[in-house]
């Protein structure tokens, strides 16, 4: 699986992709962190150099320090505990690596906590670290959790993003963000205005897990580019074989009644 | 004369879903009869003579009402129980009307019923349990409960219901268990693991309680047995594991082959040293809160460790079948932590040729799958060497072991169960061959090796 990987190992200082991977031990419900197995494993079948860090309660974050920046998924108490560190400690720095050109991957509970607030169903509004132009709120305690397979279309990609999605809060963007995709199955941002997910620069949240990225690999390698790119630019990856997501794909689009993208029919052939 | 048509309604109920084949009338039959009398959990349960023990928590409800039931009878008294997976009220009743005259008399003396964890707050007020056992609190079917919180807070919300006289039977290594339990009115009895040569190197992912649920300081572990079991305390705040009323010591872990230990109650009574043929730490908990609910029942600390010593498996949980010249074990894995646990002991016998994983998503298993990358699949990487996958998310099984580090030719996707166990026991080659189905995967399984003739149809365990 040869790519420009060694060469581009051998231009840097140390790995070409830097990974942070925020509270891997607070937020992280639905197996989120196969989503960092997933970014470490393509790099490395690649010969990419990648290193992964992890940054928790109390501890700084150099916004230089990484290309990469990953949050999870929480319960609600979990969540209250990171917000108030996050806000505290770690807005600043965020902000920093995002008007550097990091990327960063928030799914679930951390797409929520990257947003301006989260209205929880009971107790005080967390605050948000505003990556993103948007805002969340819990109907309250009764209100149905919005539970199941999520499919959705995104702008530039020629296959769907597939996953599971399980969150109580309605997800509303601000005129500063834009959604990720549109909802072909499931119930994305709020189930009402048809959207899921946001982005700005490279930033991206989500309510998609599952988790995101191995069913995706084209989103992975995406935002894999995204990262590198920016203290290489220009940087491209070699393709791999994704046989086992595109069947697990094909297999699940099948079931949902969702016609496979034309990428994802051409990999399996 | 409400009852007693309930009773008789309930059991036709029984009789016809038997006849039409309806998976053997384990829920219906309750829920017709609740229909018609929606007390019949009390007017039945309160007839029975030592009361009635009910178990909850994530793993280990099945086995550990079968390894109490099993100790009862062995006492002498005639256990009423539900049947596996039929957790909910309705499975309850079920039970109930199944075992009671149509005057409500019961057949049995004692009521062993587990409980789904959620359902716990609906159950317990109708039954006034005697005992009530919960054995750990893991992240399961996230998509079907809610969040893990949720579940301790009902848990907690079900005091009022017990009565004064009851007895918490609870794992004092489970920190959430523990903080669920802790407020409950009844006498506490907490059951532990006292061994710290079987302690984990590292805090595995699966923990869920690293946070003390107090004043969300990290907890420090002195040691873990696996997922958040273990010896912990809050820094801060000082909440730390119980002290253990009746404890496994000296534990001998024979593989896949069984384990052995002493039970030790606390301040210095007599033990028991205790053979199991069920494997792992896991169980080793499973027979602990077992006992600990049947020494509260009265049974004496020998005759429990007689009666345990003969304990079969129940279906699908550590299971063994002869199929197709083969020895077949199969091991419900449901969850991350349950998951990881079969691994290690599937492993501890050296490399493998061959394991089947069958992964399904229906209700019952959870409709999300995303659990999957919490469990370490990267142990089978180098130490099995052909993984047979099915199921309905048989392909999502192989995407995670392909990240897992196994080969691509190393996984084989079968979407069928019978070409998946044909397919596994070849590679198998003689060798037992090891199953590890989600709960809906083991019933679609077992109906294959029924038409193999190897086993007998659920309801009739």
């Amino acid at each position: 699986m040869g790519s420009g990987g060694e060469v581009l190992g051998a231009l840097t200082d140390g790995p070409a992709l830097r990974i942070c991977h925020l509270y891997p031990d607070l937020l992280n419900l639905y197996g989120d962190r196969g989503n960092i197995m997933v970014l470490t494993q393509r790099a490395r079948w690649r010969g990419l150099p990648v290193a992964v860090t992890s940054v928790g309660l109390g501890e700084p974050l150099d916004p230089a320090g990484a290309d990469f920046f990953f949050i999870g998924g929480g319960e609600d108490r979990q969540q209250r505990i990171a917000a108030d560190d996050l806000c505290r400690r770690k807005r600043g720095p965020l902000q920093d690596a995002v008007a550097d050109g990091a990327v960063v991957l928030a799914v679930c509970g951390g797409y929520q906590l990257v947003g301006r607030y989260y209205r929880p169903a009971e107790g005080e509004d967390l605050p948000g670290v505003g990556l993103l132009d948007l805002w969340t709120e819990h109907p309250g305690p009764a209100a149905r959790r919005l539970i199941g397979n999520l499919v959705i279309e995104v702008e530039g990609m020629d296959a769907p993003l597939i996953g599971f999605e399980n969150h109580g809060g309605r997800t509303r963007l601000g005129p500063g963000a834009r959604p990720l995709g549109r909802v072909r199955t499931g119930f994305g941002n709020n189930g009402e205005d048809g959207w899921e997910g946001a982005t700005d620069r490279r930033v991206y949240g989500t309510y998609l897990h599952g988790p995101l990225l191995p069913k995706n690999p084209a989103f992975a390698d995406r935002l894999i580019a995204e990262a590198v790119s920016r203290r290489h630019p220009g940087f491209t990856l070699a393709p791999l074989s994704d046989g086992n997501a595109a069947r697990a794909r094909e297999v699940m689009l099948a079931r949902l009644g969702t016609p496979a993208g034309k990428s994802a029919r051409a990999r399996v052939e | 004369m409400r009852l007693s048509t309930a009773i008789a309604l309930g059991k036709a109920t029984a009789t016809l879903s038997r006849r039409l084949h309806r998976g053997g009338g384990t829920t219906m039959p309750g829920r017709v009869a609740r229909a018609v009398e929606p007390r019949v959990l009390p007017l039945l349960s309160r007839r029975l003579r030592y009361g009635s023990v009910i178990v909850a928590g994530t793993n280990g409800k099945t086995t550990t009402a079968r390894l109490l039931a099993h100790i009862m009878e062995a006492l002498g008294r005639v256990p009423v129980h539900n049947r596996a997976g039929a957790n909910l009220a309705a499975g309850i009743a079920s039970a109930l009307v199944e075992h009671a005259d149509l005057f409500g008399r019961p057949s049995g003396d004692v009521g062993i019923f587990e409980v789904d964890e959620a359902t716990v707050p609906r159950v317990v007020p109708h039954l006034a349990p005697r005992v009530m056992i919960f054995t750990n609190l893991f992240r399961d079917q996230l998509d079907r409960y809610g969040e893990i919180d949720h579940i301790a807070g009902l848990w907690r919300a079900t005091g009022e219901a017990l009565r004064p006289d009851g007895v918490v039977v609870a794992n004092g290594d489970d920190p959430l268990v523990y903080d669920a339990v802790r407020g409950l009115p009844g006498r506490l009895v907490t059951f532990g693991i006292e061994d710290e040569r079987h302690a984990l190197p590292a805090i595995e992912h699966t923990a869920e309680a690293r946070y003390c649920y107090r004043c969300g300081t990290p907890y420090a572990y002195a040691w873990t047995y696996f997922g958040h079991m273990g010896r912990y305390r809050c820094p801060t705040c000082g909440t730390g594991r119980p002290p253990i009323d009746l404890a496994a010591r000296d534990i001998v872990l024979a593989g896949a082959d069984g384990a052995s230990f002493t039970l030790a109650p606390s301040g210095g009574g007599q033990t028991a040293r205790i053979t199991t043929v069920l494997p792992g730490l896991y169980n080793v908990y499973n027979v602990l809160a077992a006992s600990a609910a049947a020494l509260e029942m009265g049974a004496p600390i020998d005759r429990v460790a007689e009666a345990l010593a003969s304990f079969a498996p129940a279906f699908g949980r550590a299971e063994r079948v002869v199929a197709g010249g083969a020895e077949l074990r199969l091991l419900l894995s449901k969850n991350p932590a349950g998951f990881n646990e079969v691994l290690r002991t599937v492993l501890s016998g050296g490399p493998l040729p061959a394991v089947l994983i069958a992964i399904n998503d229906n209700i019952a298993d959870g409709r999300d799958v995303s659990w999957l990358w919490d469990v370490e699949f990267e142990m089978l990487a180098g130490r099995v060497a052909h993984v047979v996958v099915t199921g309905l998310r048989a392909e999502d099984m192989a995407l995670r072991l392909r990240y897992a580090g196994l080969a691509e030719g190393a996984i084989e996707v079968q979407r069928d169960y019978e070409p998946a166990l044909r397919a596994a026991l070849a590679r198998a080659a003689g060798r037992p061959l090891f199953v590890l189905p989600t709960y809906t995967a083991m019933l679609a399984l077992r109906e294959v090796l029924q038409r193999w003739g190897a086993v007998g149809r659920f309801w009739e365990h």
